[in-house]
């Protein structure tokens, strides 16, 4: 059985942690955003999650409060003088940030500990969460194995790009993941993700099978998702996958340009019209519990 | 302003309803009134600004909160009032509207209403929940247009029963300014089932305040608490005879130093506000004739249940100066150490308060309060709370706070602002709920950002009510407060941030 010792101090690139969220799972999560992402989404929220640092200093000059300094090689980002103005994240040629840490198991553990009595669980998301595996299992495995968080959920929101043998290794220790399903035909998906479906398609059926797909996401982008027909019903194809899966709750989200940078900035935002009808669509199919954007 | 100037102000107001001109007036002559004789180091703090005596009035004829046992008087009828025991529900409903006229308050309404699921569910007899919903939905409608006073506090729990039901649905239903309510909370009889529909209540209407109530019922004896106005904790069959506050912004800006603020400054104005408190209860209770009352005749009340209530304000710019004067920077709500600074000076006040003996007390000391504010507070925050605009996100917001509970008997209140999301989430709300008792927090609000009803301090106001109020007058006299406090404060342009502010009626 793992151990909080032997497993404790691996650690991940984070971007940001919150300690309140009520938008990433049942009810209060404590969630960590790591770095870094191996999908190309056009309409990304949080593009300066995508890469990862290489430190070549092209952010350092443009900071206005001395936040960024040089040191041996490295870009060195000092929080207390940060006054989070981001011109750092627009000056970066690969989407990353100079503005993430390092947190090793036991830090998280420590911060579930000190929000213990006010959190329902832990969400971990991205970047895309998975490509930092070896410490999310880590992490859950630790979760499960202290009697004092065990009472914490353990969920990933993930693109799905994860093969079968990484989901082999995780599923012992998640309760449940959140995925995004981008677009429906491979091309859609494509043109929207910057990868092809394959992957995400086998991780939903995976999870599905196992129990543990805990929320199935579809983003409508006005003008290019693929969800519905011409006729405005639910895409035959789609229709026969989502059969496969079995009930599961699914949430629409609609592009917004929120954060989004680049050639998304010209796309058209979804209106909760659209998503209605979406909504509609897959309700009349026997589809959901189908839940809305918040806002 | 001369006394005949103000009488000609408040008459000739044309806002105000003949009911809210009755009471300006009647304060503005008692306040023509010599004040109690006080020492000249009591007086000094007064117009220092550091203490406060909440505008109560310079004489007080009556007790600020008053909490009657509506049980016996259930039980018992009244011969003063000539009403029989009730029989039947719309017997109990009726004897409750009467009595509620004649219970006196510093707002010259009833502040307290009781437990009302409790006094009423011995009387419903063979009635279905529809005939109950009916009843109770008049009433309800009732204490909100005859008696339109937010500080007018219900309280029910912690078990779960039908009328405890009936009046979170009626609650989220009318979504009404009056009265408060407050759920009492026991994890060994509450079920979860009944905080949520309560969290589902906060999303929609702001209401209600869930209240620890294992945590009270320890600081309290066994004839009970109550939860009154706009946030107290107090005997039940007494109450409060009076209030007074101190500004520890005040007390920390005379400060050379913490040292100074925690070995001089501090003891002294706690001694003057115990004076303050000493003379005001000494003419009450000795002078007033209140105590002759029938309400004392007929054992709804007794005076040896009254009790002061030593507030405080303030604490984040006290914590933030002495860390400024300290030479640190951490700010309070934000740093480990700031915040752990105001824990000491709660500790501090809470063992002064302990010690110092008082002569018109239950329990022979006054009780420790976080006060909510006035009106009229500019640039200082209610009782401990972190300033608002610069709260953490809420889980840090209560771990920031909790530690001040255990030390504020007579009542402490933090309110969470919680984005709409949270409304697709309940689940996370009773999380936080049920966290913030887990760390021994007293009580647990939260307004959701985009309400139209929103808490002001401990009550509630609408957001629209007071933007029409500055053109037509509003029947609701908190309106007038809060329309006082978001033009002073600038609530509104916040969303709906929580002021403190509790108050002196209108500015006269």
């Amino acid at each position: 059985m793992t151990t909080e010792d032997d497993k404790g101090g691996r650690t991940a690139t984070v971007s940001r942690w919150l300690p309140f969220s009520c938008v990433d799972g049942p009810g209060n999560r404590l969630v960590l955003f790591l770095q870094g992402c191996n999908f190309r989404c056009p309409g990304c929220h949080n593009p300066h999650t995508i890469g990862l640092c290489d430190h070549c200093g092209d952010c350092v000059p443009g900071c206005p409060s001395g936040a960024l300094t040089p040191i041996d090689g490295s870009v060195r980002w000092q929080a207390s003088l940060c006054t989070h103005c981001d011109r750092c994240l627009d000056a970066c040629p690969r989407s990353a940030s100079p503005k993430t840490h390092q947190m090793s198991v036991a830090e998280v553990l420590a911060l579930l500990r000190r929000y213990g009595p006010l959190l329902t669980g832990i969400t971990v998301s991205g970047g895309e969460a998975t490509t930092q595996l070896p410490f999310v299992v880590a992490l859950f495995a630790a979760i499960k194995a202290a009697p004092d968080l065990t009472h914490l959920s353990c969920l990933l929101d993930s693109n799905g790009s994860l093969g079968e043998t990484g989901w082999q290794r995780l599923l012992p220790v998640l309760d449940g993941a959140m995925i995004d399903l981008k677009g429906w035909r491979e091309s859609v998906h494509h043109s929207l993700t910057g990868q092809g479906r394959e992957r995400v398609l086998a991780s939903l059926q995976l999870l599905a099978r196992a129990g543990k797909l805990a929320e199935l996401r579809l983003l409508q982008v006005p003008g290019r998702s693929d969800f519905l027909d011409v006729g405005g019903e639910l895409d035959a194809g789609l229709a026969a996958f989502l059969q496969t899966l079995g009930p599961v709750p699914i949430r629409l989200n609609g592009f917004r340009h929120h954060g989004v940078r680049g050639e998304a900035m010209g796309w058209q935002e979804a209106a909760m019209e659209e998503l209605d009808r979406l909504s509609n669509a897959l309700k009349v199919k026997g589809f959901g519990p189908v839940s809305l954007p918040p806002l | 302003m001369s006394l005949t100037a103000s009488c000609q102000r408040i008459v000739r107001d044309p806002l105000l309803s003949p009911a809210q001109k009755s009471h300006a007036l009647a304060l503005a002559a008692e306040n023509a009134l010599p004040y109690p004789a006080l020492p000249a180091e009591v007086a000094e703090a007064m117009a220092q600004g550091v203490l406060c005596d909440m505008f109560e009035g310079h004489v007080p004829y009556k007790p600020r909160y008053v909490l009657p046992d509506y049980e016996k008087f259930l039980r018992q009828g009244s011969p003063w009032l000539e009403l029989a025991p009730p029989r039947d529900f719309d017997e109990a409903l009726d004897a409750l509207r009467i009595l509620y006229h004649h219970v006196p308050s510093v707002t010259g309404m009833p502040v307290w209403l009781g437990r009302l699921d409790h006094l009423l569910l011995p009387f419903v007899g063979e009635l279905d929940d529809e005939a109950l919903h009916r009843k109770l939905k008049g009433f309800w409608i009732y204490l909100d247009r005859v008696l339109p006073d937010a500080f007018m506090h219900v309280n029910i729990g912690p078990d779960d029963n039908r009328i405890c039901r009936l009046i979170l649905r009626i609650d989220g239903e009318l979504k009404q300014v009056a009265p408060n309510l407050s759920l009492f909370h026991d994890p060994a009889s509450t079920p979860d089932s009944l905080l949520m529909q309560g969290v589902q209540n906060i999303a929609l209407c702001g209401k209600p305040h869930i209240v620890n109530y294992p945590i009270h019922r320890e600081t309290f004896d066994e004839r009970g608490f109550g939860i009154v106005s706009c946030y107290n904790a107090l005997p039940l069959g007494g109450g409060a005879n009076t209030l007074v506050r101190l500004s520890l912004k005040g007390m920390a800006e005379q400060s050379a130093d913490l040292e100074e603020f925690m070995t001089r400054w501090l003891p002294h104005y706690c001694e003057q506000a115990s004076r303050l408190i000493e003379a005001r209860a000494a003419f009450l209770h000795e002078e007033s004739g209140f105590f002759a009352s029938f309400l004392v005749e007929e054992g709804l009340i007794e005076e040896g249940r009254f009790v002061p209530m030593f507030g405080i304000h303030g604490m984040a710019e006290a914590v933030n100066l002495l860390m400024d004067k300290e030479g640190l920077a951490g700010r309070y709500g934000h740093d480990e150490e700031a915040n752990q600074l105001g824990h000491r000076i709660s500790a501090r006040l809470s063992a002064w308060v302990t010690a110092r003996p008082q002569p018109h007390a239950w329990g022979g000391r006054a009780l420790l309060h976080s006060q909510g504010g006035l009106s009229l507070d500019k640039g200082v925050t209610p009782g401990v709370r972190i300033p608002y605009g610069e709260e953490p996100d809420p889980a840090s917001h209560l771990l920031a706070l909790a530690p001040h509970h255990g030390y504020y008997h007579s009542g402490i209140s933090e309110i969470l602002t919680l984005d709409p999301t949270i409304r697709q989430n309940p689940q996370a709300l009773l999380q936080l709920c049920k966290g913030a008792f887990a760390l021994g927090m007293r009580e647990f609000s939260a307004n959701v950002a985009d309400s139209d009803l929103v808490r002001v301090t401990g009550y509630m106001i609408r957001k629209s009510d007071v933007a029409r109020f500055a053109a037509e007058g509003s029947r609701l006299q908190t309106t007038c407060l809060g329309a006082e406090a978001s033009e002073l404060t600038g609530i509104r342009q916040r969303a709906p941030r929580v002021l403190g502010l509790e108050a002196s009626l209108c500015d006269y």
